[in-house]
């Protein structure tokens, strides 16, 4: 177990590309840390010079107490899990496993009987003979993943490991690897464009963007409490509605938009005319899009109602919608960033 | 927004109807484009194949051509020649020392070519190089580095204090087979360090950065992972080497004539003193022949590597 901090970490790559700018950033002991961003917003290659792959520009990477700098990957005490598993194509899922520790010059029964341990409890004990095109794609990722976890390393790092599987296998995969990391409780760094991953997985979630570290927090924290517009309208779908006023943006979540009368919203609440446009039902929701008139400048806004909520909403016609003066969120309009709470 | 449609109008006017889609039929243009490939192989592979096969069962001679059946008499007459034999031994040692050569220093620029450094393109050009040179004349580049008195090696050797005198190099037996196998070692490893640059590039980098957090040196990660995964390239290109060094006459002809006394014979080269110097066309070809087995074997093995990569 350990604690990775990286300070002030810089990554410039020839020319003038700033792929990661003076991040600063520390787990804690056994955390599911999560780099949430879009692709090319340097996660990526924080991840890698996390692992020693890549040199930073700048900036220190420290596991364990211990500065990083110099040296290389297999002294760092971390496994990784890549994109595209990596498995050797050559070797069988057992040859795999074995890898790090003969590697570490274990000894071959001490081997085998590791890589046992480790195939069982990602349940692929029964697949050791075979060659990594011989699996499917989950069983490759519990194969690399058991690659990852046999040498007991203090760090995990995953780049995006659930990318290539299908939308039913992820759901479950987040699940095993969720447990999983819980079980070992080993430190994991994991990267990943996917918000709903970050959300559903991270004990916190880094989010950044060009480079730049824009929040870190616990999903609830980074989708109540967005630093800023970015992070704003990077998390949640439909992302969170921005109308400008004056020197401030207002921010409200599209579930926090509802129809008057609908829901108690309180004596403070923010009641606004809303001109619906259309109706898109999705079966346990309704996305109403429309124009909010009278708060500030004209914007499309959006509003989720659920389907427990069965008020009809006419097209083409202004509707009075209701936030809860709670759920107001203010940026400045020069930086993005939050401010304080105006009166409206 | 009216011109096109008038002028497909008028093409299709013009154009004959039938004759117009004839090079879209898949069927008719696969014909069309093998044609010339089967007009090479029959003209030049398969005549001159059988015609061999043809002569070496009869008794042409290039002042006699008439065509007499006499069976495998030449065959007969070939392998109880001691220099036939010697060829053959020399032939298949030259292909095998050279290639066992060609794998190492192959595989090794390979991995130097491969690696990120200024001036890289004009290193492969000139790595290329002996590879582009024709066959002769770059050999006789060579006659003149292993010159009997003028030989710049030894010229170095002397300077270095290693040698006194000269060392003789083509006509001395040891020397001269050493001299024939460096030769042809030269020309080929810049193709084989290709073909293998190029299994290397396609390991995915993912691959190497796996091995690197997996805790692999740089002899691990060559031994268990970069050559395992190239090991079919590899096979393809000594291949390819061993046949054009098995088949290759122009090297022994330029550089030692297959002397001293037949101590650097091979196959190609004895079978063309025979067969058009000696002008025994029947003894020619089935000396030439007993290239074919082994050239058969080469070619099923290159396959089966070329499917081996489809399948990695």
């Amino acid at each position: 177990m350990a604690i990775v901090e990286v300070r002030a970490l810089t990554k410039h790559f020839d020319g003038d590309v700033h792929a990661v700018e003076a991040v600063d950033l520390a787990t804690t002991d056994g955390e599911f840390l999560v780099l949430l961003g879009p692709s090319g917003c340097g996660k990526t290659t924080l991840l890698r010079m996390i692992a020693g792959l890549e040199e930073p520009t700048a900036g220190d990477v420290l596991i364990g107490g211990n500065s990083m700098a110099g040296l290389p990957p297999r002294a760092r005490r971390i496994a990784m899990v890549f994109q595209s598993y990596a498995l050797y194509p050559h070797k069988t899922v057992l040859q795999n496993i074995v890898f790090p520790l003969k590697a570490a010059g274990m000894a071959p029964d001490e081997r085998r009987r590791q890589a046992q341990w480790a195939a069982d409890l990602l349940g692929i004990g029964h697949l050791l003979d075979r060659k990594p095109r011989h699996l499917s794609g989950g069983e490759r990722q519990r194969a690399a993943l058991a690659r990852a976890l046999v040498r007991e390393p203090s760090v995990f790092l995953l780049d995006e490991p659930l990318s290539n599987l299908d939308a039913k296998l992820r759901a479950t995969a987040r699940d095993d690897l969720k447990l999983f990391q819980r079980r070992v409780g080993t430190t994991t760094v994991y990267v990943t464009h996917d918000q709903v991953e970050a959300m559903g997985m991270g004990d916190r979630i880094v989010v950044m963007d060009k480079g730049r570290v824009r929040q870190v927090g616990t999903p609830g924290d980074v989708y109540r409490h967005p630093a800023d517009t970015f992070v704003a309208t990077f998390l949640g779908s439909p992302p969170m509605n921005l109308v400008r006023r004056d020197d401030v943006v207002v921010g409200f979540r599209p579930e926090s938009f509802l129809p008057k009368g609908v829901a108690d919203a309180g004596a403070e609440a923010l009641t606004v005319s809303f001109h619906v446009h259309r109706v898109e039902y999705l079966g346990s929701e309704r996305h109403v899009i429309g124009t909010v008139e009278g708060l500030g400048e004209e914007t499309r806004v959006i509003a989720m109602l659920p389907a427990t909520v069965s008020v009809d909403v006419p097209v083409e016609r202004s509707h009075e919608f209701v936030v809860a003066a709670g759920d107001l969120r203010f940026f400045d309009v020069g930086s993005g960033l939050r401010t304080e709470r105006q009166r409206l | 927004m009216s011109t096109p449609p008038a002028t497909a109008a008028g093409t299709a006017g013009t154009a004959e109807p039938g004759g117009r889609y004839l090079l879209d039929r898949k069927g008719f243009l696969a014909r069309v484009m093998l044609l010339p490939a089967v007009v090479y192989i029959v003209a030049l592979v398969a005549v001159p194949f059988f015609l061999a096969i043809a002569y070496s069962l009869s008794d042409v001679t290039v002042g006699d051509p008439s065509f007499d059946f006499v069976g495998l008499r030449n065959f007969a007459t070939v392998v109880g020649d001691p220099t036939f034999r010697r060829a053959l031994l020399n032939t298949v040692l030259i292909t095998v020392v050279a290639m066992a050569l060609v794998v190492v220093l192959a595989k090794v620029l390979a991995l130097v070519l491969v690696q990120d450094f200024r001036g890289k393109w004009v290193v492969r050009l000139l790595v290329l190089l002996p590879w582009t040179t024709p066959t002769s004349l770059a050999t006789i580049a060579w006659v003149w580095l292993l010159d009997s008195l003028f030989s710049p090696i030894d010229w170095v050797l002397r300077q270095l204090g290693l040698l006194e005198g000269n060392l003789y190099w083509l006509g001395n037996e040891g020397l001269a087979m050493t001299s024939v196998i460096a030769v042809q070692t030269w020309r080929i490893v810049p193709l084989a360090a290709v073909i293998i640059m190029a299994g290397l590039s396609a390991i995915p980098s993912d691959i190497n950065d796996a091995a690197k957090v997996d805790g692999a040196g740089f002899w691990r990660t060559l031994f268990e992972i970069t050559i395992p995964m190239t090991l079919p390239v590899i096979a393809v290109a000594t291949l390819f080497g061993a046949i054009v060094v098995f088949t290759d006459m122009a090297v022994v002809f330029v550089l030692t004539r297959g002397g001293p006394v037949d101590a650097t014979q091979v196959l190609s080269s004895w079978a063309f003193f025979r067969g058009i110097q000696g002008g025994d066309l029947a003894q020619g070809a089935a000396i030439a022949l007993f290239l074919f087995p082994v050239l058969l074997v080469f070619a099923v093995l290159i396959l089966r590597s070329a499917k081996r990569m489809e399948v990695m």
